[in-house]
């Protein structure tokens, strides 16, 4: 069985995002692995050893320096990875394409793994679009999953706190929340030997895919410092809630 | 003429008064603005939102009744109604709802899709996002057949347009997707959902424990405002994680956000900053968050939270 997971190389979330003239940020900054991603490789790696003769693949898109993200993939139970370069940042639409077109030229997938969303772009749309490209089902936030022959279970949490229970054909693309499962921390052995596991590169001109016609374009970019000037509010616990009260009424209007 | 259609969603029989905000970004543009509805009562949905400047209203069913749950089967209706009617724009809300099928749509149609918009013009097709967690914002253009956009709850407030809308059925057939809903179970829990909420009340590490939680629903209850939390509060396994506001949890954007006992890293802001009024009550006066706020109030949140819920009980 083909067990993929697609990760991303994301800025760390603490990292200060610093904007350059031609509009790219600063990379000279601390990246990591998506955090929702963590869950999913954790998710494939699991299913790994529920099943004979399957294999885990992490497929990644960046420039080189995504290795890094890769190998944390490995050093987590990953047994290869593929890493798609593009020099270019590219939108979520073609993206999905790339990722497509690598997994395909690698083999039949049965089931993908990624994490519910990216905390860098935040798309909230890249697994739809390769469940399009792959031409299967797809969920997203997952918080338990079991598959059995041919089909898959799992419950989705909605933001409202509601459970979805659903089933799902196999192959198909499943969007890991951050309730699915807690993310083993690889040990020095393991990064170690995530070193010497194989990792493939490819380019993007060199993958099997037409670029989409259809494209979101960014103009533009600035950081967002809101500066906010903090009025104190002192006094006894109830003259504390008066005030609030009044800034609930007066200035936010939303209480009568 | 243009067209724009919408993506409207219910709540308690009634159109969310988020969705009429979405609408709001089309009010000054001269085209046909179309509400498209899979659930709720049709004739009820229409009196609000032609009061909103939609003029045509389509109910989306089957032969046997109203499209069963479904985000697939969902996303495939509002695909065949936008191909049906010619309409190039779709805007939703980047609501729990709205990013499962407006992604869904964008993806079956190849269409941009620029999810959890603050601001958009229909006119040129931009949208205005925050990325990196609200460390930057940025604007995008789309370019294609199609365009898709889904609104921030709240960015925009509803305003009113009155005038008159027809009511129209649209029937599509379901095909099998590949994807079955078993069931829903819903939250029985009587929350208020975090990323529409009007009031977050949110507690952090200095609410001590879970139980300590309860004193922030009591007062949120008066005023239907949600409850949140930081990212100590959840890794101390004081509240579940749907409840975690910041990087790694939800980003939500309240008229007024009151952070209790938070301290204010980078990465709770990163969730918050776009809040309205931030108001903080934390004894540190040293707090990250007190320098970052609209109101820092140094007190005893023990003692201030439990003082505004009987205020607020008095009033209401």
């Amino acid at each position: 069985m083909n067990i993929y997971v697609c990760v991303k190389h994301v800025p760390d979330t603490a990292a200060t995002i610093r904007i350059n003239a031609d509009g790219s940020i600063d990379e000279n900054i601390t990246f990591i692995m998506n955090p929702y991603d963590e869950n999913a490789v954790e998710a494939a790696v699991q299913l790994n050893k529920q099943t004979a003769d399957a294999e885990v693949i992490a497929v990644t898109l960046g420039n080189q320096s995504a290795e890094a993200t890769l190998r944390s993939a490995l050093a987590m139970g990953a047994d290869r990875g593929i890493l798609i370069t593009s020099a270019e940042r590219l939108d979520s639409i073609a993206t999905a394409r790339a990722l497509c077109a690598a997994i395909k030229a690698d083999g039949i997938p049965d089931i993908v793994f990624m994490g519910k969303e990216s905390i860098d772009s935040e798309g909230f749309q890249t697994m739809y679009r390769l469940g399009a490209c792959l031409d299967c089902p797809v969920v997203s936030n997952a918080l338990e999953f079991s598959m059995t022959e041919r089909s898959v279970r799992v419950t989705c949490e909605m933001e409202s706190g509601d459970l979805e229970h659903i089933t799902m054909e196999t192959p198909c693309v499943i969007g890991a929340g951050k309730d699915l499962n807690q993310p083993s921390y690889p040990k020095l052995p393991d990064i170690l030997k995530a070193r010497k596991k194989p990792l493939g590169t490819i380019a993007l001109a060199d993958l099997e895919m037409d670029m989409p016609v259809s494209r979101v374009e960014m103009i533009s970019m600035k950081s967002l410092n809101e500066e906010r000037q903090p009025t104190v509010i002192d006094g006894t616990a109830d003259e504390i809630a008066d005030a609030i009260v009044e800034i609930l009424r007066d200035k936010a209007k939303v209480i009568d | 003429m243009k067209k724009i259609a919408f993506l409207i969603e219910i709540k308690d029989g009634q159109v969310k008064p988020a969705c009429l905000g979405a609408v709001a970004a089309a009010k000054d543009i001269d085209a046909e603005r179309i509400a498209l509805l899979l659930e709720g009562d049709a004739a009820q949905s229409l009196e609000t939102l032609q009061s909103f400047g939609i003029q045509r209203v389509v109910e989306i069913t089957t032969a046997d009744g109203p499209i069963p749950w479904n985000a697939d089967q969902w996303a495939r209706a509002v695909v065949a109604v936008l191909g049906n009617l010619n309409v190039p724009i779709l805007v939703g809300l980047a609501s729990s709802q709205g990013k499962n099928i407006l992604a869904r749509v964008a993806a079956l149609l190849d269409a941009p899709l620029v999810m959890d918009c603050i601001d958009i013009n229909l006119a040129d097709h931009t949208a205005v996002k925050s990325q990196f967690s609200g460390k930057t914002v940025a604007r995008f253009r789309t370019h294609g057949e199609h365009h898709v956009y889904g609104m921030r709850p709240n960015a925009l407030d509803p305003v009113p347009l009155p005038g008159s809308a027809h009511l129209e059925t649209f029937e599509t057939d379901l095909q099998d997707t590949g994807i079955t809903v078993l069931d829903v179970q819903h939250n029985t829990a009587d929350h208020v959902d975090l990323t529409e909420a009007d009031v977050i009340i949110s507690g952090g590490r200095g609410m001590g424990s879970g139980d300590n939680f309860d004193i922030l629903f009591e007062c949120a209850h008066q005023i239907s405002a949600a409850v949140g939390a930081s990212r100590v509060a959840v890794d101390n396994g004081w509240v579940n994680h749907p409840m975690q506001v910041g990087q790694t949890g939800k980003t939500v954007s309240p008229k007024v956000y009151i952070a209790c006992g938070i301290s204010g890293s980078v990465q709770h802001f990163a969730g918050m900053k776009t809040s309205g009024i931030i108001i903080a009550v934390n004894q540190d006066p040293n707090a990250a968050i007190m320098s970052k706020c609209d109101y820092a109030v140094s007190a005893d949140l023990f003692g201030v939270i439990p003082a505004l819920t009987r205020k607020l009980k008095e009033i209401s």
